[in-house]
């Protein structure tokens, strides 16, 4: 039964294989010319300031291909539920010939088994170097990354560690379910598709942040995670906070406030929030003081500071297992369906 | 003698329509049985739930003793051609042979090969690239080289041409007589199997009206031409199958197994084909009949 599933996954799974050969022969040879500029550049920049903006530097470089390692882990799992998953029943079923499978002497259940089994072994060994080989590449940008691709934000999160697996997995037992269940091989890619797409789009948006409940705590402004001021013509001061936080560096930052000495929210991170008590014509804030390296110091003592809800960045691989486990027991869950149905419902 | 075959009030519902209803069938070992009726009949549904590739929704149907489908050792005795001969576009002959024998545990590999060299089928070719009498023989090889006790084929010559069809007909009774297996096949075409059965299974808008070895048919089956007369002053022990009536006169199909003394008759022998079509005709006539009565 081994022999038949890889001769029916022989052709699909050579192509895939062969796509993989190249992108780790790619991520090889750039790879390690990254990694070089990396530790030449590290060793080269002494003070904080000049590390940052090699940090920009290195980054701006390898955006692109950055980018498309991402995209590359992410919708690996996608294909292998559409072109794996979606047509291993229906192609037999639309070409008759499961009454000619389902009637050697094997079972349909041990049928079902051993082609579930090897080629969601196969998906997932295909997802796991992908991710593997990826995490590699851009271990070095993962370490000095600008905030928004950093390791903990969705995109890059989903593309790292053992999160791939489960994606795989699920995509693949996704695709064969979807195709038990539509029997057309073509509405099946599809169908697979949308509800793949809407479960990997519905996971960081709406799951992955409670997977944990995120630290809720105020911080003083500071350089760090303070966007800039400024003063009004009526002599107002306004203040922008940005979504870091100072001393939790990669932390996945899911709200950003400014709140006043009572705890009220005055905005968002990226909007200008009113600063009241603040003179804007002596003291640290005035632009008379020259660059206002002090003024923050002078809006935390009137009491205002950064309300912040975040997931730290250590909750990396707690959050990969869990949301790992989360997706192994979609794939379960749908396994054992499509079991029930090939005995129950489908001839 | 031991049944290959026994249904007791077997059923198949699809939704809200039975696709057989109410069959009860004994069929003995040792014969080729013909499955005959018309389209739409049911005759794949009885011979999928015979093969386990459907479950019963009412009644009990065993299959050499066992319930269809449920082990691996019950479907290595089941043989199954499904209809239109499906196998791998992709896969070569000689492929099918290797599924074959990896996937049957009494694979005749002496047997297929031999087969599939006589037929003159090239092991190299893809299956997708056969003709459809050359697909056909290729299922029936892989139905018959996992030596079943069973083999069962739906509609496998439908769509054949006249010369493949019996090329076809011709390699399984070879292999019947030369390996004592039981064959069950369909047809919509009594002609097909006239040659080849020596059991018969009339199947009519899902129900089994008559099932019986093809002598025994001939022999208990007449047709009756007479003055008119009404079915109902026939004697007991003659059942009529189907009934026509002219101003004058009525033609009468029965079953019996007494004589018929009755000199008001002129008894006629009847063939195969003419008894399955007096079978297949006369449920219409009831429904008419019934429909007639709706209407007044």
């Amino acid at each position: 039964m081994i022999w038949l599933t890889w001769r029916q996954l022989r052709g699909s799974a050579t192509m895939t294989a062969a796509l993989l050969v190249m992108l780790v022969a790619v991520l090889a040879l750039t790879g390690s010319q990254l990694a070089a500029d990396y530790s030449s550049g590290i060793a080269s920049c002494t003070r904080g300031e000049e590390c940052a903006g090699f940090y920009d530097q290195l980054f701006d470089d390898y955006q692109i291909p950055f980018m498309a390692s991402i995209l590359v882990v992410l919708v690996l799992p996608a294909m292998i539920g559409l072109f794996w998953g979606a047509p291993m029943i229906t192609r037999e079923l639309e070409a008759g010939t499961h009454l000619l499978v389902w009637n050697q002497s094997i079972t349909r259940t041990r049928w079902l088994a051993v082609k579930l089994g090897f080629a969601g072994l196969l998906a997932v060994a295909a997802a796991g170097v992908s991710g593997i080989a990826v995490t590699w590449w851009s271990g070095p940008l993962d370490q000095s990354a600008p905030p928004g691709f950093a390791l903990m934000d969705p995109l890059v999160f989903s593309a790292r560690g053992i999160a791939p697996l489960g994606y795989a997995a699920f995509a693949f037992a996704l695709g064969v379910t979807v195709g038990m269940l539509v029997r057309r091989t073509l509405p099946a890619m599809a169908l697979t598709l949308v509800l793949f797409a809407a479960v990997q789009i519905a996971m960081p948006l709406l799951v992955r942040p409670h997977l944990i409940p995120p630290v809720t705590s105020a911080f003083e402004l500071g350089r760090e995670n303070t966007d800039g001021f400024g003063i009004n013509r009526d002599g107002t001061f306004d203040i922008r906070i940005d979504a870091a936080i100072p001393g939790h560096t990669g932390a996945w930052v899911l709200s950003s406030e400014l709140v006043d000495p009572s705890g009220r929210t005055i905005a968002a991170s990226g909007q200008d929030g009113r600063v009241e008590g603040v003179s804007t014509t002596s003291g640290a804030c005035a632009p008379a003081a020259g660059p206002p390296d002090g003024c923050p110091a002078e809006v935390n003592r009137l009491g205002y500071r950064q309300k912040a809800t975040y997931q730290p960045l250590e909750r990396f691989w707690p959050l990969q297992w869990i949301e790992t486990g989360i997706y192994a027991a979609f794939t379960a869950g749908l396994t054992w369906f499509c079991f029930r149905w090939i005995r129950r419902r489908l001839s | 003698m031991t049944s290959v075959l026994r249904a007791q009030g077997l059923g198949k519902r699809y939704g809200r329509r039975w696709a057989l209803r109410e069959c009860t069938i004994d069929i003995p070992a040792g014969h080729v049985v013909g499955l005959v009726g018309p389209n739409g009949a049911g005759k794949t549904t009885l011979l999928k739930l015979a093969a386990g590739q459907l479950e019963p929704t009412a009644g009990d149907i065993t299959v050499l003793g066992g319930r269809p489908g449920g082990s691996p050792a019950q479907l290595a005795k089941v043989g199954f051609v499904a209809q239109d001969t499906p196998v791998y576009a992709g896969l070569t002959v000689a492929e099918h042979l290797r599924l074959g024998a990896r996937l049957n545990p009494r694979w005749d590999d002496a047997m297929a090969r031999e087969r599939i060299a006589r037929i003159g089928l090239a092991p190299a070719q893809r299956a997708g690239r056969l003709s459809g009498g050359q697909r056909a023989q290729l299922a029936l090889t892989l139905g018959l080289a996992k030596r079943p006790e069973l083999l069962i084929l739906d509609e496998p010559v439908a769509s054949l041409d006249p010369l493949a069809r019996r090329e076809f007909l011709q390699g399984l009774m070879e292999a019947v007589a030369e390996h004592e297996l039981s064959v069950v096949l369909s047809s919509h075409l009594v002609s097909d199997l006239e040659r080849v059965c020596d059991f018969l299974i009339v199947l009519v808008g899902s129900r089994v009206p008559v099932a019986a070895e093809t002598e025994r048919l001939l022999a208990t089956h007449y047709r009756l031409t007479g003055p008119r007369r009404d079915p109902d002053r026939l004697p007991a022990g003659q059942h009529v199958v189907s009934a026509r009536h002219t101003d004058r006169q009525s033609t009468y199909v029965i079953r019996t197994d007494a004589s018929i003394h009755d000199p008001a008759w002129t008894v006629g022998q009847l063939s195969l084909e003419d008894l399955v079509l007096a079978y297949m005709e006369k449920r219409p006539a009831e429904s008419r009949r019934v429909a007639l009565e709706v209407q007044r």
